[in-house]
């Protein structure tokens, strides 16, 4: 059976990383820069689960990733909550609009 | 037969994530969010990852994207159904993804990573013949990173109660 070649997988890996940071950068939307950051978590999942293919007796990359995927999911539940909190303060969840921090 | 579902796979992968960039509606850029983390689930199956597939699938697509959902529904004027994804920036920020992917795609073809010694003279999960790999990941939690997994149990205890705090209509002061 053949193998996927380790290049390919990292090139897929940098493609996904590059659209994330395209999509945090360019959105107004603050859920669509959680989308974002979303796609490089999981583009860091990929190059972990890349490497630990070759790893069969630890699989160091495995349960690492297993614990991006943990701090993944407080981090969205923590954003989803500020954003949440933010629309009822500014009544607006654009990032460009939001741009004061007094309590 | 695997190099051919890669390929599928990271074309729909590829694809679907500039379309969650490139949407105009909000909605159909989660649902297009959705497709990609699918198919990110089915290159972990091609990675010998069976147990990462399956948490992907639970976690992500069953908990994030839902949470991303209700963020984009409860946080719209709810005056229309179709929630822009404006954009702003467009030209710096393409300029400096395709500048970064430059660069990132100049070091991998440049550095061989598949010649290094230790991937060499390694062996894959494929050549071991193993099925699955939740027995391994399963006593490494147990021995080398029991701290972590405590620590993670921790992190995910507080993070749930923040939110809920964070959330509550309560004055905070």
């Amino acid at each position: 059976m053949a193998s996927i070649p380790l290049e390919h997988l990292l090139l897929l890996s940098a493609a996904l990383f590059c659209i994330g940071i395209l999509a945090i950068v360019t959105k107004r939307h603050a859920v669509a820069v959680l989308m974002g950051i979303e796609l490089i978590f999981n583009a860091a999942n990929l190059n972990l689960l890349a490497f630990s293919q070759h790893d069969p007796t630890l699989l160091q990359g495995q349960v690492f990733a297993l614990f991006v995927i943990i701090i993944a999911a407080a981090e969205a539940a923590i954003a989803l909550a500020i954003i949440l909190k933010v629309y009822q303060y500014f009544n607006t969840v654009n990032v460009n609009e939001v741009d004061t921090s007094r309590g | 037969m695997v190099l051919i579902l890669f390929y599928v796979f990271a074309f729909l992968i590829v694809g679907s994530a500039l379309l969650v960039v490139f949407m105009k509606n909000l909605l159909h850029a989660a649902f297009m969010l959705l497709i990609t983390l699918l198919s990110l689930a089915a290159v972990y199956v091609l990675l010998f990852a069976d147990f990462l597939a399956v948490t992907q699938l639970m976690v992500y697509v069953g908990g994030i994207l839902v949470l991303i959902l209700f963020g984009i529904m409860l946080s719209n004027k709810g005056d229309n159904i179709f929630i822009k994804s404006e954009s702003s920036n467009g030209v710096p920020g393409a300029l400096l993804a395709f500048l970064l992917f430059g660069g990132l795609v100049y070091v991998i073809t440049r550095t061989h990573f598949a010649q290094l010694p230790w991937l060499r003279h390694s062996e894959t999960i494929a050549s071991t013949g193993v099925k699955s790999t939740l027995h391994g990941i399963g006593i490494n939690l147990m021995t080398n990173f029991a701290l972590p997994f405590e620590v993670a149990s921790f992190i995910l205890l507080i993070a749930l109660m923040g939110a809920a705090f964070i959330s509550s209509q309560t004055k905070i002061k």
